[in-house]
């Protein structure tokens, strides 16, 4: 099935890429707002629109709704789209179409989001800058690099700096990569969310409240996430308080988390180095709040953490009882922490041989840490090896960034 | 048809309006409604005998609609064409069916009497291939208003008194608010949110098929004191909302679904927990808690003017008082 929708995606960029496309230039300076805007509207599919190096002053967000084309800056520190002054949109930058590429600019201080991609299928993102300059702030916009709601979609070589909930968040998607890229200074560094087949790898993701984020919430269009592969990632010293509005889902995320999984199924985190994430480095926990939805299942399902490297982490945990937890398990908690709960007979957590780890132990769904016995864990070694083979975006997307 | 406009125009030059521009046809041009450009200026079509006084062009019908989206107090003056030899088909309480080479104009004035201003005219146009909305903004003069596909910004002073800068949309937001499952749909004209008077007259001249089948119409904004609460407010929040919070449309991801005919407590947003918020959520919890407005989301992003929180987040340069009065209400009154 996968091999189909390949082929169908071949033959629609064959036919979106007509022999005559054009290059639009686009110059800083006085009236940015109406040329840009204007060329993005005014592009036909295969077009590409060059933004020059320098400051653009923007004071509304923008918007891409014509299929096939790339929108190319002249760097991720030398073309910037200033929105300090934004006065209208929830974004700063929203693509509504298929097969469009994104490369070397910035967004700085977007009122809401960066660049939202909403049902905008095969996007490529590659060496785009997201920044709220002030800082971890509470009134920063939400989603730094925030795709929803789209089939092939690979975040590549670009950085989100304070996003007030995730820096490169991918919503109600699939065939995701996310790579290469660096998020600091956000309350989650990359969420995965209600989507499938998604890889995360070869990221760096610190001094966020928490690193890498794989989440399945109840009460959306788009339901059930799972396979999702979080490998080679560089998830060190997210150190930041959570400064989510409250309010949030990600206002739960304590601080000094690395990994967290939350619900979902069939989760590989391998070949990670997680390091000096002072909660845990690695957590896999229910959904912990009440729910109605009867599509939703709360619980982690086959969850595989192996052959990572744990460095430090664990040392000052944000639990209730941490002291005494320290002194119960030797001074430093163990790198990965459950919760306890699973759905029956499925495993939540499995985890290869030696890899320390402790549950909470809670009673039920919903209660409180501090109602759970923790004792050190030791997570049943996964009999056989899962998302193994090609996962991901596309290999079309891939093959844009290199031109 | 050519006596009746010459009366019109010699009307007209005896109240001393502006004269219409020799070049402005005195009648629609249907083909500019339907050729595959993007008409440079609104005279072209054609729409309005005399465009400053916004008296339409034969068979150029006004219309209103019983709760109107709120647009920073601008006085809307809508129209409607329907080509010749056509006409619009009833499909229940929903949108009217409408024949290719259907225009909707929508004209944004502020100020009172002489003092009156047209800002600008957002057209959609149904074309072979659907629907195009574009957005004109007008001359100073106000004799032409001439096509702004990014838009624009200019100072304003609303009913209220308000000094705000005052945004019309690109075209691509035009398609943020009229987009449905990738097609642009007009949104005002359902049987619903018109009057039964109007659709009569409609079907009397043959430009509307037959009368629709509707069993709750929204109510008459400006008789909002008197009129049911629940009505009331659900036809606010429809009209204002729903646009985008509806399944297939651009807020369909938040799950929020504020439809008229919804009727999923949750959906609408009651003990809703928000998906996407972000700092919008104000520190709440809910949409919607029954009961509690100043604890409700819905209401606290409703009565916001700040960009990233405001909703809705295209078209509002200032709150709608009268607006967050209804919605607080039936908050407050929700059991």
């Amino acid at each position: 099935m996968r091999k189909l929708g390949g082929a169908a995606l071949i033959a629609a960029i064959a036919i979106a890429n007509p022999a005559l496309a054009e290059t639009h230039t686009i110059v800083p300076g006085k009236g940015a707002q109406e040329r840009l805007q204007e060329a993005l509207i005014l592009a036909e599919p295969g077009d590409e629109i060059v933004l020059e190096a320098g400051r653009f002053e923007l004071t509304d967000g923008l918007s891409l709704d014509v299929d096939s084309v790339t929108v190319r800056g002249a760097g991720m520190d030398e073309t910037v789209l200033d929105f300090t002054n934004q006065q209208g949109a929830g974004e700063g930058l929203l693509v509504t179409s298929d097969f469009v590429t994104l490369r070397g600019f910035a967004l700085e201080n977007p009122k809401g989001d960066g660049i939202k991609s909403k049902g905008a299928d095969a996007i490529v993102y590659h060496q785009i800058r997201v920044t709220w300059t002030g800082g971890p702030l509470s009134t920063n916009g939400a989603y730094g690099i925030y795709p929803v709601e789209s089939t092939g979609v690979l975040v590549d070589s670009s950085m989100v700096e304070g996003a007030s909930d995730a820096g490169i968040y991918v919503g109600q998607s699939r065939d995701i990569t996310v790579q290469r890229s660096i998020v600091q200074y956000n309350v989650a560094g990359i969420e995965i969310e209600n989507s499938r087949n998604a890889v995360v790898q070869e990221n760096i993701a610190t001094h966020n409240t928490g690193g890498v984020l794989v989440f399945d919430l109840p009460d959306l269009p788009v339901m059930g996430g799972g396979d999702v592969r979080v490998v080679r990632n560089l998830v060190t010293t997210n150190d930041v308080d959570n400064f989510a509005p409250p309010g949030n889902i990600v206002g739960g995320v304590l601080r000094g988390t690395g990994i967290l999984v939350m619900a979902n199924e069939n989760v590989l985190i391998s070949q990670n180095l997680l390091e000096d994430n002072e909660t845990a480095q690695v957590m896999v926990v229910a959904y912990t709040q009440e729910f109605t939805d009867e599509r939703y299942n709360p619980y982690p399902r086959n969850v595989v953490v192996q052959d990572n490297v744990y460095e430090g982490g664990g040392d000052k945990p944000q639990l209730p009882g941490a002291e005494q937890l320290l002194a119960a398990l030797g001074g430093a908690l163990p790198p990965v922490l459950w919760d306890g709960l699973q759905q029956g007979e499925t495993p939540a957590l499995l985890a290869s041989e030696g890899t320390p780890a402790w549950s909470i132990n809670l009673p039920q769904l919903g209660a409180d840490p501090s109602q759970g016995s923790p004792t050190p864990y030791v997570a049943p070694v996964p009999e056989e090896a899962i998302l193994e083979g090609p996962m991901g975006a596309p290999e079309e997307l891939f093959k844009r960034i290199k031109g | 048809m050519r006596g009746r406009n010459l009366l019109a125009l010699g009307s007209l030059a005896l109240l001393g309006a502006v004269a219409v521009k020799a070049t402005a046809p005195s009648s629609v041009q249907e083909e500019v409604i339907l050729e595959d450009r993007l008409p440079r200026a609104i005279s072209e079509f054609g729409f309005f005998a005399d465009p400053a006084s916004q008296l339409p062009a034969r068979d150029v019908v006004p219309y209103r609609l019983n709760t109107p989206l709120y647009s920073d107090g601008a006085d809307k003056l809508r129209f409607i064409y329907v080509p010749q030899g056509a006409q619009l088909e009833a499909d229940g309480e929903g949108l009217l069916q409408f024949p290719i080479g259907t225009a909707l104009i929508k004209t944004f004035a502020f100020g009172e009497g002489d003092a009156r201003r047209l800002i600008e005219t957002r057209v959609m146009l149904l074309r072979a291939d659907g629907w195009i909305a574009l957005p004109y903004r007008w001359n100073d003069d106000q004799s032409d208003a001439r096509l702004v596909v990014a838009g624009g910004r200019l100072p304003i002073t609303t009913p209220s008194g308000e000094e705000i800068s005052y945004r019309i949309p690109n075209k691509n937001q035009c398609k943020e608010c009229h987009g449905l499952n990738g097609e642009v749909i007009p949104l005002g004209p359902k049987a619903r949110n018109l009057s039964h008077e109007w659709l009569e007259g409609m079907v009397s001249k043959a430009r509307l098929d037959r009368m629709p089948g509707v069993h709750d119409t929204m109510p008459l904004w400006e008789e909002r004191a008197r009129a049911d609460l629940d009505d009331t407010a659900r036809a606010y929040l429809d009209v204002n909302c729903a646009h985008c919070h509806r399944p297939g449309a651009t807020a369909s991801n938040s799950g929020l679904d504020l439809r008229w005919e919804q009727e999923d407590p949750g959906a609408i947003g009651i003990m809703k927990r928000p998906v996407a918020a972000g700092r919008g959520a104000c520190g709440l919890l809910y949409s919607i808690v029954p009961g509690d407005p100043e604890r409700s989301i819905l209401l606290y992003r409703l009565d916001s003017i700040e960009p990233g929180v405001a909703m809705p987040e295209l078209g509002k340069g200032t709150i709608d008082q009268d607006g967050v009065t209804i919605v607080r209400r039936w908050i407050k009154e929700m059991n």
